[in-house]
């Protein structure tokens, strides 16, 4: 492997299932690949998974598609086109492409964003306690590390991962004491065609529900999280209709939350790239049947066109390796695999929006933005007193979503409460210039001078 | 009436109330949307040389400790914080040794510091400089919240999202109002302070001022502990800031802010109202900021935001009437130091509007001067 | 075969390719850094590298994400203090501390 390697045909951004897909499509056509990710393994939050010698008995319960996933990598480690960097945190990409990371410039002539998503979830009094985590933080703490958030576990929010993640949690020997899902889901019988010519999924979703059964987690919709207690670590949950009736206190040790996942779009948006709101509010990256954005040479793939699941990762992630390799063979079949399953997604993103009811339940001393400590107070009085009307001016004036995280964790209630969501509200809250924060030695260029 | 809900605006409303007027605000945008939402907040005597732009600080710097006597201040973070100017070479400093004692004669407070002193101000300072001055006048503000706190404190009538579409005129040709998006807005007298769009604004009135953007971009550290101090810079800074040059100049002006993070500035350019990020600008700021302070070689940046100064080629302000239209006043074209120039500014269209002789000479500000050279 | 780290000079065991985040919880330990404002106890959050909430000090390197690093055989780690400079710096010796003013916004 040699990261001097002034050029590559193609770098991707990410080792998921779209990035190896991608990279193994377009290796396999003879391009030069370079394929970067930040952690340490192939697999991406999909198919994350623990380091050798690090196993359980019930560990294959957790996996689904896991021949996918050994195909891809088989293809990715047997090529000598495709170099490999793990711990490479890409900050930046100008355009030409020089893919710039936190040990150096790379540079490309295409560029496929394969970066993924990250969890959406609103606050509500408390839920900056230890032992409050993402739904796909248990999941990965879970898949990668074979640890329990917590023993006694309330898994909560809206969208499919839910599921998987209450059953991995039970399956693995935490007392799941309830899945509370934000919204009826009575919706999906009205748009029954996608269902039946997806049949997989169905296939899946049903494998999930009989393990539930088989370790009694109750299921509840309707309900959302509105309040966590405890003193310095999570005691309790207490439930409720988002109206706040049927109230119910449930004392537990973790609660694993989230409201459906947003794309991880920096790079691309700072780079310019189009972008499309979606119906449940997170905002992706606009590409064409070929997976083009709108920056010629530069492609979205998977999550970061939208959340549509693995098989739509892993069919876009080859559609863009065909497309640059110029080879059209089987694309056809590729994409209407593809259409096939984002037309599901779309329907299940109508069916897990976040209720807006969630402000209801914000007391003035909730911390809204957990990096900079902005309680809900101070935005409210932002808003009201001095005329921040947007996004940006709240972010501005309370300093809201200008911490560490630069917002992926608060963005989308910021939003609301300036703009009340507007779409330009929801666009600003997806943008931020740094995709990571960048040692200032690294940005000064020091890393090249070092080499 | 102010077109505009940035500092300059936001101070023109809170002058204008206090002499008297009933005070509405239109803006297109947000409070503090453009360049006062994009800017460190930097109040600086530091960096002017002896002449009008000095003397509209000097003043300034008065009335914003006077708004941070009356507990205005708490709400924008201000700072006394005073300013080092570091030299990197013998005759930098000599040259800045003679700027400095310009300065002094005009009643800026300028204290020379020897090499082996800066330490004294600045522990984690870089070794090698040459020395220094203290500016002990230069603070800082959190200019959002700056804004904000002077409109809410001016009780004026606040139209957000409303452009301006043009001015409304009696059958006299003095001014009557305003055309918004969202309707007409009378008022007897209309101030533009519209910042980057006042070129746009004036040239309703048939005037003309050559307000160009200025580009810059700030790069925002990590939160970190109260290890810088004060405001520092280099003495290069004070010849960027006065260059016409439309290319890309930079020196590191570096300082810490109340809530954690340090912000580095400052680079310049003209390059229209391209908000493409520059690498080399991004570049060039962090390697400065690392020479002048080593310890932030490790230190991760978190964002960093690109801002238009709205310059004129002069680089001073327009502040007064409209050569045309009566009743319309300029207040616009502040570059890079707005923030340091608002209540000043705001105070002097105050005193013009009432007919009052100003604290400040206006003389110089004469936003008819563009025209007239022209003519010339 | 199993990594020996330490947590606030407690001895702890891991398994070799956990994260620190993991191993910590693993130990019994929900939080691991203080807040810099409101001094509140923060652990685990996003689990995956985005929230910056789980931030700790290994090493005598501050702003650590616990979700992310692997722990290694004779880590140091400690709860990180507000912004995770002024105790980090007194651990590895540097000299960021000499004027003490880092308390000053607390």
């Amino acid at each position: 492997m040699s990261v001097t390697d002034p050029h590559f045909d193609v770098a991707v951004i990410g080792a998921g299932p779209a990035g190896m897909s991608a990279a193994a499509t377009a290796a396999g056509h003879g391009l030069r690949v370079v394929l970067i990710d930040s952690g340490r393994q192939l697999g991406g939050q999909y198919f994350r998974h623990p380091a050798p010698g690090l196993t359980a008995p019930w560990l294959s319960k957790l996996r689904h598609g896991w021949s996918h996933f050994e195909q891809l990598a088989a293809r990715i480690e047997a090529s000598l086109r495709i170099d490999v960097l793990f711990e490479h945190q890409v900050w930046a990409i100008e355009p030409g492409f020089t893919v710039r990371t936190d040990r150096g410039p790379i540079a490309a002539a295409n560029v496929v964003l394969a970066t993924g998503s990250y969890e959406r979830v609103v606050p509500f009094p408390g839920w900056d306690l230890p032992g409050v985590v993402t739904a796909g933080g248990a999941q990965a703490l879970l898949k990668g590390n074979l640890v329990l958030p917590g023993q006694r576990v309330v898994v909560a929010g809206t969208g499919p991962l839910l599921l998987p993640v209450a059953a991995g949690l039970s399956v693995a020997g935490a007392k799941v004491l309830g899945l509370f899902e934000a919204n009826p889901l009575r919706g999906y019988a009205k748009h029954p065609i996608p269902l039946l010519t997806n049949p997989s999924k169905l296939l899946e979703a049903a494998d999930y529900a009989r393990r539930f059964v088989g370790n009694r987690v109750p299921v509840r919709s309707g309900f959302i999280v509105i309040e966590a207690q405890g003193a310095d670590s999570l005691e309790a949950v207490v439930v409720a209709r988002p109206d706040g009736t049927g109230r119910r206190r449930i004392p537990c040790d973790a609660l694993a939350i989230g409201y459906g996942l947003a794309p991880q779009i920096d790079l691309g948006l700072t780079l310019g790239c189009d972008h499309t709101l979606l119906a449940d509010g997170t905002v992706a990256l606009r590409v064409d049947t070929d997976q083009r954005t709108s920056i010629p040479d530069f492609y979205a793939v998977g999550e970061t066109a939208g959340i549509a699941g693995v098989q739509t990762s892993i069919a876009e992630g080859a559609i863009a390796g065909l497309v640059i390799a110029g080879d059209r063979t089987g694309l056809k079949a590729l994409r209407r695999r593809r259409d096939r399953q984002r037309t599901l997604a779309d329907v299940i993103r109508t069916q897990h929006p976040i209720p807006p009811a969630w402000r209801d339940h914000l007391t003035p001393d909730t911390v809204v933005c957990r990096c900079e400590e902005v309680p809900a107070g101070a935005i409210t009085e932002a808003v009201e007193h001095l005329g921040a009307t947007d996004t940006r001016t709240v972010k501005l004036l309370t300093r809201a979503g200008m911490g560490w995280c630069q917002g992926r964790v608060c963005g989308y209630a910021i939003a609301c409460l300036a703009g009340g969501g507007t779409p330009t509200d929801l666009l600003a809250a997806a943008k931020r210039p740094l995709a990571r924060p960048v040692p200032l030695g690294v940005l000064a260029g020091q890393d090249q001078r070092n080499n | 009436m102010v077109i505009g809900a940035g500092v300059i605006g936001a101070a023109c409303a809170l002058y204008a109330a206090r002499a008297g007027f009933t005070v509405t605000v239109v803006d297109s945008g947000p409070v503090a949307g453009g360049t006062s939402g994009a800017g460190e907040g930097n109040l600086l005597v530091s960096d002017k040389e002896p002449g009008p732009e000095l003397e509209l600080a000097m003043r300034s710097q008065e009335l914003w400790r006077l708004l941070a006597a009356e507990g205005l201040g708490e709400g924008f973070e201000y700072e006394a914080k005073g300013g080092l100017v570091v030299a990197a070479t013998a005759s930098d400093f000599s040259a800045l040794r003679a700027f400095a004692a310009a300065q002094e004669a005009a009643g800026v407070i300028a204290d020379e510091v020897a090499a082996d002193s800066l330490a004294e101000f600045e522990p984690y300072l870089a070794q090698g400089f040459a020395g220094g001055f203290w500016y002990p006048q230069d603070a800082q503000v959190m200019p959002a919240l700056a804004t904000a706190r002077m409109l809410q404190a001016s009780g004026a009538e606040l139209f957000l999202g409303s452009a301006v579409t043009g001015l409304l005129t009696s059958g006299d040709g003095a001014v009557r109002g305003v055309r918004t998006t969202r309707g007409e807005i009378p008022a007897r007298y209309v101030v533009n302070a519209a910042g980057l769009w006042s070129a746009a604004i004036a040239a309703m009135a048939g005037s003309a001022l050559p307000v160009q953007p200025r580009r810059g971009f700030v790069l925002v550290t990590e939160p970190l502990p109260a290890l810088i101090r004060h405001k520092v810079y280099s003495a290069a800074y004070v010849s960027d800031v006065a260059s016409s040059d439309a290319a890309l100049q930079s020196s590191a002006v570096v300082e810490g802010t109340p809530s954690g993070p340090v912000l580095i500035g400052a680079s310049r350019e003209r390059v229209g109202l391209d908000r493409t990020p520059s690498y080399e600008a991004l570049q060039r700021l962090a390697a400065q900021a690392v020479e002048m302070f080593p310890f932030l070689e490790r230190i991760d940046v978190q964002r960093y935001y690109c801002g238009f100064r709205p310059y004129l080629p002069d680089h001073l302000p327009a502040i007064g009437p409209d050569a045309r239209i009566a009743g319309l006043f300029h207040a616009c074209g502040h570059e890079g130091a707005g923030i340091g120039l608002a209540p000043a500014t705001g105070e002097l269209i105050a005193a013009l509007l009432v007919g009052e002789k100003p604290q400040v000479d206006a003389e110089p500000f004469r936003p008819a001067r563009f025209e007239e050279v022209e003519a010339a | 075969m199993s990594v020996e780290f330490s947590f606030d000079d407690r001895s702890m065991t891991a398994h070799p390719g956990q994260s620190v985040g993991a191993a910590l919880l693993a130990n019994g330990v929900r939080s691991w850094r203080t807040t810099r404002f409101g001094g509140r106890p923060r652990g685990l959050f996003c689990g995956i590298g985005v929230c910056f909430d789980c931030l700790v000090t290994v090493n005598g390197e501050p702003n650590v994400r616990a979700c992310l690093a692997a722990v290694a055989d004779g880590d140091v780690v400690s709860t990180q203090v507000g912004d995770g400079h002024v105790a980090s710096a007194t651990e590895r010796g540097a000299d960021l501390t000499s004027d003490g003013r880092g308390d000053e916004r607390d």
